[in-house]
């Protein structure tokens, strides 16, 4: 059964690349606007081998892996702190409902006048596109608090932290990871929208200097490697949840000895 | 060792008061093994978690060894009925039963050997490594009851733990109490819905009225203490226990019946009989 989907989604991406291939060579489509897939190949080769591209690559995983880590530990600690505090989620939540469905491209002015083309214009944009994802799930996860549990806890003289420790991190832990997983996602995006717009460095900016330089098939080959850059991130994300998660009924096989 | 004195608990709904527990007085010697019982809906948790220091009593007060109940206190355990809520899935067996003790600051060679001890007396010496829900719910509800007991309480409650695992391995889990009881000398307060449970188990037997709870009936139980699920159960003594104690719960729910018909016959006077 797996190896047969498999199969089958190796056909599909193989169909995609013939039809690529076949739809330029034919005339359908101007070869100079959609170059064909073996012409990208070959672009991507050229930049394989190109420091810069390497470089490049390393600026963006850098802002996406600091943007991620600032957001992650914010919306964590932050969630915890206002489910701590009754008055601070009666005070923060229409606030929150209402910075979070601010699109982070519409801070790009901004970032540009704080930090100009800085790694920091590139982390402000993340870091506020990924926080949200995180901290909402974290609301939710600390809410889903089993009062069972969390009276078992207390007739066993668990004090506060504790409980916060044992019970109600586990029990937010699915929520956190999902969180993180989104952002992962969102912070890739916005890393390399703020490299195209501001032109910050990364393949985000080389991306806009092979378009301004009619660059086609590089152009194409480099929007390829995000695409990658973003598969890769996800299954990595996945892996870990996996891992962190293996108790939880989501992840875990029921066997009953 | 625990005396309960004229317990009162009425909770703040939505305009109106409702008084779950409304005067409840009784006293458990230590090393005695107890059955509450009374109709369902009749107040048993709300009691079992003001005695357990998780919930504060409008009025009245819970004494543990004469020392007043304000919080969860450190001589008493809790074994829920919902095993599978109260078993932490992220923590393998060993570590669930671990964790209270390790909250208690016990060393660590001490807090291993109560494990072990633990396990092996509820009959679960291999599965310390394995997550509750690889168990059967009759095991998990072990390992909720081994939890309990390397936490050395000198109270155990148990809040119908047995009322969601089938009737076989109930039996087996009722003389695992029967005989954890014997061999540790713990008091155990054992609430239940089910009349034979209680008598089968109990010394004594605290019958509970219909909601706003009184104590209704209390009586000591005369069955030998070598009790087994195949003769104890045919005996004719114990048919007439349990036939006693059937009578004062129907009692019980047609005072409650005839009590509600009056409230609302009386809608300006709260209607109630005295008494």
């Amino acid at each position: 059964m797996r190896n047969a989907n498999t199969l089958l989604g190796a056909a599909g991406l193989a169909t995609f690349l013939a039809l690529g291939e076949a739809v330029p060579r034919l005339g359908l489509v101007s070869a100079d606007y959609f170059p064909p897939p073996s012409r990208i190949a070959g672009a991507l080769g050229d930049e394989l081998g190109d420091g810069a591209f390497w470089s490049a690559l390393g600026d963006t995983l850098t802002g996406w892996v600091i943007g991620l880590a600032i957001a992650s530990g914010a919306g964590i600690l932050c969630g915890l702190l206002i489910t701590a505090v009754p008055f601070l989620r009666q005070a923060t939540s229409s606030t929150i409902e209402f910075l979070r469905p601010i699109p982070s491209v519409a801070l790009i002015p901004l970032a540009v006048l704080l930090y100009g083309t800085e790694l920091r214009s590139v982390l402000l944009l993340v870091v506020y596109a990924s926080f949200w994802q995180v901290l909402v799930q974290v609301l939710y996860g600390v809410q889903d608090v089993d009062p069972v549990a969390d009276e078992t806890a207390r007739s066993y003289g668990l004090g506060t932290w504790a409980r916060v420790r044992h019970v109600m991190w586990p029990t937010a832990l699915p929520y956190v990871m999902t969180g993180i997983r989104l952002a992962a996602a969102v912070a890739l995006v916005l890393a390399i929208t703020a490299e195209l717009v501001i032109g910050a460095p990364g393949i985000g900016s080389l991306i806009a200097v092979a378009q301004a330089s009619q660059a086609v098939p590089h152009m194409y080959a480099l929007i390829t490697v995000t695409g990658v850059l973003g598969l890769l991130i996800n299954l990595g994300a996945r892996a870990v949840e996996r891992r962190a998660l293996a108790w939880h009924q989501s992840v875990r096989g029921e066997t009953v000895l | 060792m625990l005396d309960i004195r004229g317990l009162r608990k009425t909770y703040q709904g939505s305009g109106r008061q409702v008084e779950a527990v409304r005067d409840l007085t009784f006293t458990v010697k230590a090393g005695e093994l107890v059955c509450l019982v009374g109709p369902s809906g009749c107040g048993k948790t709300t009691l079992l978690k003001c005695m357990g220091g998780l919930l504060t009593p409008t009025s009245g007060e819970v004494l543990l060894d004469g020392v007043p109940v304000t919080g969860p206190p450190p001589g008493m355990a809790i074994v829920f009925q919902e095993y599978g809520r109260s078993l932490f899935p992220w923590m393998r067996v060993a570590a669930n039963v671990e964790l209270p003790l390790k909250e208690k600051g016990l060393p660590k060679a001490k807090r291993r050997e109560l494990v072990t001890d633990a396990l092996r007396s509820v009959g679960l010496p291999d599965a310390a490594d394995a997550y509750p829900w690889q168990l059967s719910g009759g095991m998990q509800q072990r390992v909720a009851i081994a939890r309990a007991l390397a936490y050395e309480p000198q109270v155990l409650l148990m809040d119908e733990p047995f009322a969601a695992v089938d009737a076989q391995t109930r039996a087996d889990l009722e003389d695992l109490v029967r005989v954890l009881w014997q061999e540790r000398g713990i008091t155990v307060l054992f609430v239940t819905h089910d009349i034979d449970e209680a008598v089968y188990l109990g010394e004594r037997v605290i019958v509970l009225s219909a909601s706003p709870t009184v104590v209704q009936d209390e009586l000591h139980i005369d069955l030998p203490d070598e009790r087994d699920q195949l003769h104890t159960r045919v005996s004719p003594r114990f048919t007439e226990l349990r036939t006693h104690v059937y009578e004062q719960i129907q009692a019980a729910k047609r005072a409650a019946r005839a009590d509600a018909s009056t409230s609302a016959a009386a809608p300006d006077g709260d209607g109630r009989p005295a008494g």
